[in-house]
């Protein structure tokens, strides 16, 4: 030590920590209500395999690509996957969640606007995954 | 031999050596071979994503082959044997000993780098360097996949036995006159860092081998068809390579250690704030491997403690730029090339870090997660800091190793071009990922926005690309024909220059 003083170092180390207690404890907050699902919420299973996906509504109609919902209803995901391991993304709406061969994995999200969006996987799945893709056609409820 | 111009040697005389100097010789070489070939993969990668549709590159398979070896060629042949490089060439200096430890281990511990070089690269495996399970299991092309397996086991042994190495040159061949709280940061950089190899990387080695009997088909650990579970193989993998992230990156700090108090003509501002930084980050770089799967369906509590033990390594990482800056602050500076890639890799550094922050926070993870913002978020570690580092450092060590000075001026051009080449990368790659566009894709639907991103991501990599040219000539060309070093001095700073030359160890 050359005979400087350390406080200018203790009262950055308090920033950072600062910072980062007030990054978790907002995410903290945040994550604990995306994870509560609403109890009203319609289930669709989604099914990844190479390299498509496909959807079951609860009334057990299937599509494949094109996933047809309506707006400002809750509706809560299962994801499973056939063979290897995928990622079921909507980016507009932040709906990601990975489809596990031998799991279910959920998430839920309420579309807001009409319209259509991007499906796309985000885990590397093999030869055709950059064109694993699919479209989300919200439709306002007559 | 143009890297051994002062006294000429006949080539095997240096392969067949173990003393330091000449392993570190050849683990310099070979890692410059790497980050070329890596490099190149990396510009050829750029260019097919500069327009939707296939430009350069004939269909998807060859794409992610590609991708795949750039990845494992960077972090395995180039980062690691660089660090292992300069180590050899300092380490032993350092603690004032006469060689490595163990000199034949060390030799050994480089000769298993080509046959693994040579099965990544022969083989050309699919399966991104995470080769994450099923898909490596049950749908990834043999024998590529099955040569990459092998390849990464030998690099493992390889790096355990390297790390052995060092902790046993450092803890028990220092002068007896040197206590350990004294020795440089540098040789505190490569303590921590193997003391992390030792721990972590078994655990990969193991996964690898269960991935392999599962390829054979005699076991079903990972594949869900035969009752195993596919997110038991990414436990084993992170909780090798997140560790392994502060592996990669705090041999480069140390590179920094040295360089900035040097060209700033000041004494460190704090050693002891270092090692503690170096001590806390070894011990936190264990808390938080889970943070690579928050998607992976986990629930809500492990989410949280692997998102507070992320946040825990913050600080220390802080610490060492804090102590960078308050090094510099105040010193009389002299920009040379080493100095000005040290000073613009703490500022990467730093929004690396700060990009990390994002990614930890929960409910961010699943914008950023497996987007293009990971990708530019841990380039700006891989490239930004560490190659950053490794490249100032290797400016730093030119006179050492060659006795002769490198072109100054184009060593500023190649520094000048790559950062801004880094910046237009890596920090457009972040935005990119906002915009939702997933990583490892050879082709993506034409959306304005990603294509105009792309391009410019595409032109940063060309300058990248250019800067790496710039360099190669300038070390080809100094090396054998440069500036005779003034080896007290070389840049002018004052002092003695740390490691003069004439005190290389004898051969033996």
């Amino acid at each position: 030590m050359s005979g400087h003083s350390t406080w200018p170092e203790w009262v950055y180390i308090g920033v950072v920590v600062a910072l980062l207690v007030w990054v978790g404890a907002e995410s903290w907050n945040v994550e604990r209500l995306v994870d509560h699902v609403p109890a009203d919420a319609e289930v669709i299973k989604v099914t990844g395999q190479q390299w498509f996906w496909t959807f079951e509504h609860p009334d057990g109609t299937k599509e494949i690509g094109e996933l047809h919902l309506q707006k400002g209803k809750p509706y809560k995901f299962e994801i499973t996957s056939k063979d290897v391991i995928h990622s079921f993304n909507i980016p507009d709406y932040v709906v990601l969640q990975d489809a596990v061969p031998g799991r279910i994995n959920t998430v839920w999200f309420v579309p807001k606007d009409t319209g259509e969006f991007p499906i796309q996987c985000r885990e590397y799945c093999g030869l055709i995954h950059y064109n694993m893709r699919g479209t989300l056609y919200v439709e306002d409820t007559a | 031999m143009v890297l051994e111009i002062q006294k000429p040697r006949p080539i095997w005389q240096i392969m067949f050596s173990t003393h330091h100097t000449d392993v570190g010789l050849l683990y310099l070489i070979t890692s410059l071979a790497a980050l070329f070939m890596g490099g190149a993969l990396a510009l050829a990668i750029r260019l097919e994503l500069f327009l939707p549709g296939s430009q350069i590159i004939a269909d998807s398979m060859t794409f992610n082959r590609m991708f795949t070896v750039h990845g494992t060629t960077l972090i395995f042949l180039f980062i690691l044997p660089f660090a292992s490089a300069i180590g050899n060439y300092l380490i032993p200096i350092m603690v004032r000993y006469k060689d490595m430890a163990y000199p034949k281990l060390n030799a050994i511990a480089f000769w298993m780098i080509p046959p693994g070089f040579a099965l990544v690269w022969l083989g050309f495996a699919d399966f991104t360097w995470n080769a994450y399970a099923p898909y490596s299991v049950i749908s990834a092309p043999g024998p590529a996949a099955d040569m990459w397996i092998f390849g990464l086991k030998i690099l493992g042994v390889s790096s355990i036995l390297g790390a052995i190495n060092f902790i046993v040159t450092i803890l028990k061949c220092k002068h007896p006159d040197l206590p350990l709280s004294k020795i440089p940061l540098l040789a505190w950089a490569y303590l921590t860092s193997s003391l992390i190899m030792i721990v972590a990387m078994p655990t990969f080695a193991a996964a690898l081998l269960m991935l392999l009997t599962d390829r054979l088909g005699v076991s079903g650990f990972f594949n869900p068809a035969r009752g195993g579970d596919p997110i038991a193989y990414q436990h084993l993998f992170w909780f090798t390579f997140h560790p392994e992230v502060y592996v990669l990156v705090i041999p480069a700090i140390g590179f920094m250690y040295e360089i900035i108090p040097r060209f700033s003509r000041k004494p460190i501002f704090s050693h002891g704030s270092g090692v503690a930084a170096f001590i806390l980050l070894s011990i936190v770089s264990f808390a938080s491997w889970a943070h690579h799967m928050y998607a992976t369906g986990m629930s809500f509590t492990e989410k949280t403690v692997f998102m507070v033990g992320t946040l825990a390594a913050v600080p220390a990482s802080a610490m060492h730029v804090f102590n960078f800056l308050a090094t510099m602050w105040g010193g009389r500076i002299r920009f040379a090339t080493p100095m000005m890639w040290s000073v613009g890799g703490i500022a990467l550094f730093f929004s690396a870090g700060a990009g990390g922050v994002v990614n930890t926070a929960m409910p961010l993870d699943f914008i950023t997660h497996d987007s293009y913002w990971v990708v530019g978020h841990f380039h700006l570690f891989v490239m930004g800091t560490i190659a950053f580092g490794s490249f100032g450092f290797l400016y730093y060590i030119f006179p050492y190793v060659t006795g002769r000075m490198y072109n100054e001026k184009w060593g500023n051009v190649h520094f000048i071009t790559s950062f801004i080449g880094a910046v237009m990368v890596f920090f457009t790659q972040h935005v990119l990922g906002l915009y939702g566009m997933p990583r490892r894709i050879f082709d993506y639907p034409p959306f304005p926005e990603w294509v105009a991103m792309n391009q410019f991501a595409s032109i940063g990599a060309m300058l990248l690309g250019i800067g790496a040219a710039i360099f190669l000539v300038n070390m080809i060309y100094s090396a054998a024909k440069g500036k005779e070093a003034n080896m007290d001095d070389p840049w002018g700073i004052g002092g003695k220059y740390y490691y003069p030359y004439q005190q290389k160890n004898p051969h033996h």
